[in-house]
C-alpha cells in the first residue's frame, strides 16, 4: 500500500502526529516514479533535488505550533504549460525546449503558500493542443490502465501520474475538456472550474476565452481541497472574478435528496458506445437511491459545439501564438537570413503539426474577407450554446451526461484523420462555451479501461458539483481501484 | 467544391509566418478543407438576431491605477533570449 492511497485530510493528520514526514510523501514519488516512469513517461522534467530540500525544510517546521495548511508537504505535480520560477517550462513544445520562466503562475504562488511540494512538470499535448498526449514533442505518455491506450489529452501526464500514484495529485488545464477527458480514460477525478474563478496568470495561454487550471485527484474531497487552494481572484488576471471562495469541502455531505438532475439526450446519443450509456444509467439509478430525481432533457446546439470550437479556439491560438518568434526566448532558427526568414523558419521548425494546423485555421478564419463567415458566426452560435445550458439551469441543479463517448483508445489509432481525434471532445466542449464548471469521476469500467461520469453545474457553483460527485463516489467503489503496474 | 486552395494555404501560412513546404501546402490545403467543410454545417442556423458571445463572463473593462513600478531587471529580460548583446536583444538584420 502506498502513502498516495490516503485521502489528504488523513495524510495532515499523519503528519501532524508525526507518525510520517514530508520527506516520506516526496520519497514516495520518487521511488514510484523509478518503478514505474519507465513504462508511462508521465514527466518531462523532474525537479527531485529542490523537492527533496523542501521536504527536508518543511519537516523542520513541522513541530513549530503555527497552524500547518492541509496542503502542507503534499507533493504535486505541475502540467508543463503553467509556468514555473527557475523550473523548465516546455508546453511540450520544441520551441520552448530551454525555457527557464523568470516568474511563477499565480496558481505556483497559491501553492507555495499551502506548502505544497513540487515535484515536477509533466507532459501534454503541444501547447495543450489534442485529445491524446500524443501531440508532445517529447514523449508519449501512456495510460496505467493499459500502455497500450492513450492516457488522454492534453493533461494526460497529470491524469497519468496521479493514476499512477507518482504524486498524490496534479494541476492540469481545460480548454475543450483536457482535465476531464484524461481523468475520464485515466479513474482519476478531474475538474473544469467556472471560468474566471481560477487565476490565468502564468498559464501559457491556448484559448483565452476558454482555458481554465483545474485539480486532478484520486477523490472528490482532495479535488475540493486543492480547488479551494488555487481559487481566487488575481489582479494580474483581468478575467478572474472576484467571487467569495466556498467551503467546498464543507458541502460535501452526502446530502442530495431533491436534487434536480437533467439527461441531455443529445450527450447519449449515436457516437456513444453502449457501455459508456450503461454505466450512466447505473450511475443516475445510484443518485435516485440517495434521493435524486432525472429527466431527459435537450441542449438542442451540442451538434454545433464542436465546428464552434475549433473555429473559436484556433482563432485565439493563432493570436496568442504568435509571441513565439525565436525574439525574446525560446527556440530561434539558426540559419535564418533576415527577420522575416527568422520568424517563418523559428515557427515553422519550432511547432509541431497539429499546432501548425490550427494556427492555420485560426489565422483563415480571422483574415479578411472570412471573419464574418466563420470566426463572428462561430461566436453567435456559442450564445445559443450557451443559452442551452441556461435554460437547463432555470429547471434542473446539474446536468449529468458520460465524460467521453468512447474508452480510451490505442495510442496511434486516431492521428491519421485530424477530425476522428476532434470528436473526442464532443461532449466536454460545451462546458468550456457556456463557462460553467464540470467534473469526471470514476462511474465504472470497459474491458478494463476506466469510464467517467461527467457533473456539470451552473457558473460558480462548484459546491453542487462536488456535492453530487463525492455523495455518488462514496455509494461506489470505482476509485479505490488501482491499475496494476 | 473546394472550400479553400492550395494558393490561399500558403497566403494564410504567410500571415501567420510560417514557412511551409509545396508538400506541406497540398496537405493542410486538404486537411483545412475537410474541417472548414465541417464548420460550415454553422451555416444551418440562423443567427441573424444572435449577440456574438466572446467571453462569458459579464465582465466591463477592467481598470487599475496608473501607477509607475520597477520593470524587471536587465539580466532577467535577456535570460532567455537566443542572442543578445550590449544589454539588448540582437536580431538578424530587418533592413537589407
Amino acid at each position: 500500500m502506498s502513502l498516495f492511497d490516503h485521502k489528504v485530510s488523513d495524510l495532515h493528520e499523519l503528519l501532524h502526529k508525526k507518525e510520517i514526514s514530508v520527506t516520506d510523501l516526496v520519497d514516495t514519488s520518487f521511488k514510484r516514479i523509478n518503478e514505474v516512469e519507465d513504462q508511462v513517461q508521465a514527466f518531462l522534467t523532474l525537479d527531485e533535488e529542490r523537492a527533496r530540500a523542501k521536504a527536508k525544510a518543511l519537516d523542520e517546521k513541522i513541530g513549530q505550533a503555527d497552524k500547518k495548511g492541509l496542503l502542507f508537504g503534499m507533493p504535486i505535480g505541475i502540467k508543463d504549460n503553467i509556468v514555473t520560477k527557475n523550473l523548465r517550462t516546455t508546453c511540450a513544445s520544441k520551441i520552448l525546449d530551454n525555457f527557464d520562466p523568470i516568474y511563477d503562475a499565480t496558481v505556483m504562488g497559491k501553492l507555495h503558500q499551502a506548502e505544497t511540494v513540487t515535484i515536477g512538470k509533466l507532459n501534454m499535448d503541444e501547447f495543450a493542443m489534442g485529445s491524446s498526449t500524443e501531440n508532445s514533442g517529447f514523449k508519449e505518455t501512456r495510460n496505467p490502465w493499459n500502455l497500450d491506450r492513450v492516457p488522454g489529452g492534453s493533461s494526460g501526464g497529470s491524469a497519468a501520474s496521479v493514476a499512477a500514484g507518482e504524486v498524490l495529485f496534479s494541476l492540469g488545464s481545460d480548454t475543450g475538456g483536457s482535465i476531464r477527458q484524461p481523468a475520464s480514460f485515466c479513474g482519476v477525478v478531474g475538474m473544469k472550474p467556472t471560468y474566471g474563478l481560477v487565476s490565468r496568470f502564468g498559464l501559457v495561454a491556448f484559448a483565452s476565452s476558454l482555458d481554465q487550471i483545474g485539480p486532478v485527484t484520486r477523490t472528490v474531497e482532495d479535488n475540493a481541497y486543492l480547488l479551494e487552494a488555487i481559487a481566487g481572484h488575481d489582479e494580474m488576471d483581468s478575467t478572474s472574478v472576484n467571487v467569495q471562495i466556498p467551503n467546498y469541502v464543507g458541502a460535501l455531505n452526502g446530502d442530495i435528496k431533491g436534487l434536480r438532475i437533467a439527461v441531455p439526450k443529445e450527450y447519449l446519443g449515436e457516437g456513444v458506445d453502449e457501455v459508456v450509456r450503461q454505466s450512466v444509467f447505473h450511475a443516475l439509478k445510484e443518485l435516485e437511491k440517495l434521493g435524486a430525481t432525472w429527466e431527459e432533457v435537450s441542449l438542442p446546439h451540442s451538434k454545433y459545439a464542436l465546428a464552434t470550437y475549433y473555429l473559436l479556439s484556433s482563432s485565439e491560438a493563432s493570436a496568442n501564438l504568435s509571441r513565439f518568434d525565436g525574439v525574446r526566448y525560446g527556440y530561434r532558427s539558426p540559419d535564418a537570413q533576415n527577420l522575416l526568414d527568422m520568424y517563418k523558419k523559428t515557427r515553422a521548425e519550432g511547432f509541431g503539426d497539429e499546432v501548425k494546423r490550427r494556427i492555420m485555421l485560426g489565422t483563415f478564419a480571422l483574415s479578411s474577407g472570412y471573419y464574418d463567415a466563420y470566426y463572428k458566426k462561430a461566436q453567435k452560435v456559442r450564445t445559443l450554446i450557451k443559452k442551452d445550458f441556461d435554460d437547463i439551469f432555470q429547471k434542473y441543479d446539474v446536468i449529468i451526461g458520460p465524460t467521453t463517448p468512447t474508452p480510451a483508445f490505442k495510442i496511434g489509432e486516431n492521428l491519421a484523420d485530424p477530425m476522428t481525434m476532434y470528436v473526442n471532445d464532443i461532449l466536454t466542449i460545451p462546458v468550456n462555451l457556456a463557462g460553467v464548471p464540470g467534473i469526471s469521476v470514476p462511474c465504472g469500467f470497459a474491458d478494463g479501461l476506466p469510464l467517467g461520469l461527467q457533473i456539470i453545474g451552473k457558473h460558480f457553483d462548484e459546491s453542487t458539483v462536488y456535492k453530487v460527485a463525492h455523495a455518488f463516489e462514496q455509494s461506489t467503489d470505482f476509485h479505490k481501484q488501482k491499475p496494476q503496474l | 467544391m473546394s472550400r479553400i486552395s492550395t494558393e490561399q494555404v500558403k497566403h494564410v501560412a504567410n500571415l501567420a509566418r510560417l514557412a511551409i513546404t509545396e508538400e506541406e501546402a497540398t496537405r493542410l490545403t486538404q486537411q483545412l478543407d475537410k474541417i472548414i467543410t465541417y464548420a460550415e454545417q454553422l451555416n444551418e442556423i440562423d443567427t441573424e438576431n444572435i449577440e456574438p458571445t466572446s467571453h462569458v463572463l459579464d465582465l466591463k473593462n477592467v481598470l487599475r491605477e496608473d501607477i509607475a513600478k520597477p520593470g524587471l531587471p536587465n539580466e532577467q529580460v535577456l535570460k532567455n533570449a537566443p542572442d543578445h548583446q550590449d544589454g539588448q536583444i540582437k536580431v538578424p538584420p530587418i533592413i537589407e
